[in-house]
């Protein structure tokens, strides 16, 4: 696939960059007319120097353009840099988003590692595109266009033999730009991939050591770096031949133009002035094509993760849910799953399943593992949509719901809560941000969590590490839990909420859970037998079908 | 940690010394080609200036071939010195790779976060390449053509000579240090940005689920934009400084290349060399301004190098520096009054542990949590030291064995075990590496996951998400305990195999688990679940560090205690439960 220098769809997305970029190309055509500037003073200057005087006129102007130049290179680095700084901002605001937008299961999907690299490094590859490339690309536009206009001016069969030989630049440049370009996007893949799989070693090293397989798996590490270097050299070679080649053309054509100038010289056909100016501007012709190509290959890790920042943020626009005001299901209302069956990618999950829930009922799930407990808590949750059926709560079908509105009627307790590196207290207050310290002290003594707390160095203030290193896995359950009771909801979804507690703290929180349920509408997906003690009704997950193991309320027998 | 090394660059220059050759002249073919540069556009001068003057043609015949030969020997040279200075730093880099893959491996727990390890290994390697491409190479080659343009222009002029000295000094010496200045502060404001920034994305990456339940995906992503903005307008600030350096790059050429004219001039130069030096200037002053470029690539990449400096520096542990082997098979394990305190003052975790487990014994421990269970796993696989008591393998001290070899006798299912992003089969293959399809059958059938590998289209091959997120926790403790089977220690720790798995499942897995452990290796389970307890030939309570209760689990639920408690509300509960089942 063949990639622009520009991507267009970056004005239509970022479009606070727009104006910046419009400075950035009048600054380009201000810097042509400056190159020529300075060319024809510096010739002046020399022609006059040549008979042993001091030209002050022509060196005044050197010195101005000169200083003008240093002005400008000032103004498009400023420039470029601000576009640059926009452009990420936008784009990390962005891609963040889209993970938020299109839920959860859109983003196990994706390997998050790699979502984690393009957001910082991927996207700081641009800083080379904008302040590098981009306004060596609008000087290869404006300044051999000036340059072959002043020699026009002055010596009419340079400019020809230049306009001429100067597309040859962009020709060579594109039949042997193509190659690196595939060779290139290759390797940031590669690259990607490197960083993904050297977090998960680094992540299993416990793991890897447990069965001795650490030192040996240095191997693998350096197998991945050495096939990094073998894919990189591979396209350096052909990157930096184009360079060569280019370059070449360049010095070949300046040639073409100089042979000419120096027998008219010789002949006494042309002036020193006029003869110097030509030498001095002819490569300024060539050169910032040639500078643009160069560029074009460092600045493509920029470009290359751009394309996968737009692309990876505009991917699958929001479901249309959006019809007037959407519904706002309430959650004292009836649960009803109707005729719902989910598939994945590879299996089944749930198979036909209707159910009703009624308010204040507290339901049991159990099933082996694997056989789609969550995925009816996924429903509910709306990370999940039914590939047939509806869910509907109050009357009102999750579909078309404001899933927002929703959640907030709801509390959640995963199997493996993701607690934030942020204070403890964070972590609980995680749906209401503004609670106060003190009003946590129920939901953390509900949760059986006080004396974990008590443990830490700073108490709730105790700030955890990234994905809640410092807490072990069952005291993150803990918090998870506090953040449950803290949300205080009508609905109540619970994924083997004890599952990480031993039979001592379970018995704690399960009186907890208990006072938790009471009141409210709860479903409970529970491995163990101590959670089905208070349940209403039990149901049975199995290969995707569900059974009710109580006998039905009277109502429900009838259908 | 020795701490970080004053010199990361020592450190890497060091590293880089069985590739010295290849650098050196990587740095001389730079120079070459900045030389042929300059040389050509000097001679190009000279020559259009002495044709004004109407020489006769052979007088100019050797500067014509000159430029000829410069310009073609320019392109080649560049492109020789960047394949060979590329390669050189390549290979460099893959043994720097493995190296600090191997430190961080030696080490005895890692205690950095992920993102922290990504962005070592991505971005601080890296930072070893760019020192040596974009700062060594062309700083080398620009000090060397700055020195050779000096005595070049003093041939001609001395005085010339000095100005442009003053000018190169400037461009090559004081503009790189104002750019090293600002670049640091920039830096040192960037960095906390950065990081937090990519803490945010693990956080609503990894945590998306978390934040759209409690509705607080908006105000994460709040946060995350804010700091984003922040650093953006940070990153604004900062390039307005930034870029008045290379403005006054720019400011300079110009006035050097006027200075070295007026001072060519009063000392009576002639015409055509006044040319040539002007020219010369400009050429060499922006040959000299890349160490501008080069000194703000090194004060960026400090940070990175200092960081796996002080990684490399770290000597990992000798690999094989003494220490006794481990034979396959059956093996004896004694704990003799173990005690284990992991902070001094705090209350021990194992408190006078004693156990004998002779080779083929089963033995449970039970205990609430926080007993000490996961730290009796932890010291008999050697990553915890006791401060008191000792632990022997076949009469000796564990620590008399070396670190690699401890697996192949004591290991199994530890706490957390980590799913690997790769196929099932690789995953497996950590346990036993080369074992057959039938191996692989067997430990997995054992721990319950066959049928679910035979279902998939891709069988062995089917690849797990990351930290096995394609898996349900099930499936990832069957292929985990599927995976300690496999490798089969002669002391098998089990630490929660059964965790995540409902009751029925659970027995059938710990009875098909400890019917696949080979006669005459022992076992150490550890559970908080009482069921299924009732073959093993010993069962410990745990509580506080001490063995409260021991005996089989007939005896034990005779006795009264914490063990029978357990059982029967277990039990209750569990018979409920089962009662239920159609």
């Amino acid at each position: 696939m063949n990639r622009r220098p520009f991507d267009p769809r970056l004005l239509r997305r970022v479009p606070a960059a727009r104006r910046d970029l419009a400075v950035l190309a009048l600054l380009g055509v201000l810097a042509a007319g400056l190159v020529v500037a300075q060319a024809t003073t510096l010739a002046a200057l020399l022609a006059t120097g040549f008979e042993g005087r001091v030209d002050r006129p022509a060196l005044a102007g050197f010195v101005a353009t000169v200083a003008a130049r240093a002005l400008l290179i000032w103004a498009q680095g400023t420039v470029s840099a601000r576009v640059a700084a926009t452009v990420k901002a936008t784009l990390r605001t962005e891609l963040l988003g889209a993970v938020g937008r299109h839920g959860p299961g859109w983003v196990a999907g994706q390997r998050a590692g790699q979502l984690a690299t393009l957001t910082g490094r991927g996207l700081d590859a641009l800083d080379a595109y904008f302040t590098g490339y981009l306004p060596q690309l609008v000087l290869s536009v404006t300044v051999p266009l000036a340059v072959l206009a002043r020699i026009f001016l002055a010596d009419w069969s340079s400019a020809l033999i230049i306009a001429v030989t100067l597309p040859l630049i962009p020709i060579f440049g594109a039949l042997l730009g193509w190659q690196a370009q595939a060779a290139t996007e290759r390797q940031w893949r590669r690259l990607s991939r490197l960083g993904g799989h050297f977090l998960d070693m680094v992540a299993g090293l416990p793991t890897l050591r447990a069965f001795g397989r650490a030192r040996a798996q240095t191997e693998v590490v350096r197998r991945m770096a050495d096939g990094h270097r073998v894919a990189t050299m591979k396209t350096l070679r052909i990157a930096f031949l184009s360079a060569l080649v280019l370059e070449l053309v360049a010095t070949l054509s300046v040639a073409l133009v100089a042979v000419p100038v120096g027998v008219r010289l010789l002949g006494g056909g042309l002036a020193l002035q006029t003869a110097l100016l030509v030498l001095l501007l002819t490569p300024e012709a060539y050169l910032p094509l040639r500078a643009a190509g160069a560029r074009f290959h460092a600045s493509m890790e920029g470009l290359a993760a751009l394309d996968e920042a737009l692309t990876l943020s505009a991917r699958a626009p929001e479901p249309p849910r959006r019809e007037g005001a959407a519904a706002v299901p309430d959650g004292r209302g009836e649960i009803r799953f109707e005729s719902v069956t989910v598939e994945y990618e590879r299996t089944t999950a749930l198979r036909d399943v209707s159910l009703t829930i009624r308010p204040g009922e507290r339901i049991a799930v159990i099933g082996p593992s694997g056989a789609g407990k969550s995925t009816l808590l996924g429903l509910l949750l709306g990370f999940v949509t039914p590939t047939v059926g509806r869910v509907t709560v109050g009357g009102v079908d999750l579909a078309d719901a404001d899933l927002d509105a929703w959640r907030r009627q709801l509390a959640w307790v995963p199997q493996r809560a993701h607690l934030f590196a942020a204070s403890v207290a964070d972590n609980i207050r995680l749906g209401a941000p503004g609670t106060p310290d003190a009003a946590l002290a129920p939901a953390v003594r509900d949760a059986a969590l006080d004396e974990v707390v008590a443990g830490l160095p700073d108490g709730l203030a105790t700030v955890l590490g990234e994905r809640g290193h410092g807490l072990s896995s069952g005291q993150r359950q803990r918090v998870a839990l506090a953040r449950a009771f803290l949300r205080d909801a009508p609905v109540v979804l619970l994924d083997e909420p004890t599952a990480r507690l031993d039979t001592a703290s379970e018995t704690v929180v399960l009186a907890a859970t208990r006072r938790l349920v009471t009141g409210r509408t709860a479903l409970l997906v529970a491995h163990r037998p101590a959670l089905l003690a208070d349940a209403d009704r039990i149901l049975r997950v199995e290969h995707g079908r569900v059974t009710e193991l109580t006998p039905a309320p009277v109502g429900e027998a009838a259908r | 940690m020795n701490g970080t090394p004053r010199h990361p660059e020592r450190t890497v220059l060091r590293l880089a010394r069985p590739y010295l050759n290849r650098l050196v002249g990587a740095g001389l073919l730079a120079a070459g080609t900045e030389f042929a540069g300059l040389a050509l556009m000097a001679t190009a001068t000279w020559l259009l200036m002495s044709a004004a003057g109407r020489p006769p043609l052979d007088r100019l015949t050797v500067a014509i071939v000159a430029v000829r030969a410069l310009a073609i020997s320019r392109g080649v040279l560049r492109y020789t010195e960047r394949l060979a200075g590329h390669d050189a730093v390549l290979r460099l880099i893959t043994d720097v790779r493995a190296r600090v893959f191997a430190t961080l491996a030696a080490r005895p727990a890692p205690r950095q976060r992920a993102g922290d390890a990504l962005s070592r290994l991505v971005s601080d390697v890296e930072a070893v390449q760019d020192l040596l491409l974009r700062v060594l190479v062309p700083a080398a080659a620009a000090v060397l053509v700055s020195a050779v343009a000096v005595g070049g222009a003093a041939l001609v002029s001395p005085a010339a000579a000095g100005a442009l000295a003053v000018g190169l000094l400037v461009a090559g010496v004081a503009l790189p240090a104002l750019a090293t200045a600002l670049t640091r502060r920039a830096g040192a404001e960037l960095a906390p940005l950065r990081g937090a920034l990519a803490t945010d994305a693990v956080d609503l990456t990894h945590g998306a689920a978390d934040l759209a339940a409690f509705g607080a995906t908006g105000y994460a992503l709040h946060a995350a934009r804010e700091r984003a903005g922040r650093l953006a307008r940070l990153e604004r600030r900062l390039a307005a400084t930034g870029f008045a350096v290379d403005a006054a790059g720019v400011l300079l050429s110009g006035l050097t290349a006027g200075a070295v004219v007026l001072t060519a001039l009063a000392a009576g130069v002639d015409g055509v060399l006044v040319g040539v030096l002007a020219v010369g200037t400009l050429a060499a002053v922006e040959i000299a301004l890349a160490l501008v470029g080069a000194a703000r690539q090194w004060t960026g990449l400090r940070t990175g190098l200092a960081r796996v400096a002080a990684l490399l520096a770290e000597t990992p542990a000798a690999p094989a520096g003494g220490g006794a082997g481990v034979e396959p098979g059956p093996h004896a394990v004694r704990f003799e009054e173990v005690t284990v305190r992991y902070r001094d003052g705090a209350a021990p975790a194992l408190d006078g542990f004693s156990l004998d487990l002779p080779p083929g014994r089963r033995v449970a421990v039970v205990g609430p949590s926080g007993a000490g269970k996961s730290t009796l796993a932890a010291v008999l696989t050697g990553t915890v030291r006791p401060q008191g008591g000792r632990v022997t393998l076949d009469g000796r001290e564990l620590s008399a064995y070396r670190g690699e070899e401890l697996p192949r006798a004591v290991g199994g299912l530890l706490a957390e075990a980590y799913v690997f992003h790769a196929s099932v089969r690789e995953n497996l293959l950590l346990g036993r590496p080369g074992a057959g399809d039938d191996e692989l059958a067997a430990a997995t059938a054992a721990a319950g996951l066959l049928d679910w590998v035979r279902a998939q289209p891709a069988g062995w091959e089917t690849v797990v998400g990351e930290e096995g997120g394609q898996l349900s926790g099930g499936q990832r403790q069957r292929l985990a305990l599927a995976r300690a089977l496999l490798a089969a220690p002669g002391v098998l720790v089990l630490d929660e195999p059964t965790e995540g798995l409902d009751p029925a499942a659970a027995d059938a897995v710990l009875r098909s688990t400890l019917a696949a452990t080979p006669a005459g290796h022992s076992v150490l389970l550890i559970s908080h679940r009482l069921l299924g307890l009732t073959e093993l030939d010993e069962i410990l309570v745990l509580d506080a560090g001490r063995i409260t209760q021991r005996g089989r689990h007939a005896d034990l639920v005779e006795a009264p205690g914490w063990y029978r408690d357990q059982w029967l509300l277990q039990e209750a509960a569990e018979r409920g439960y089962l009662a239920l089942a159609p």
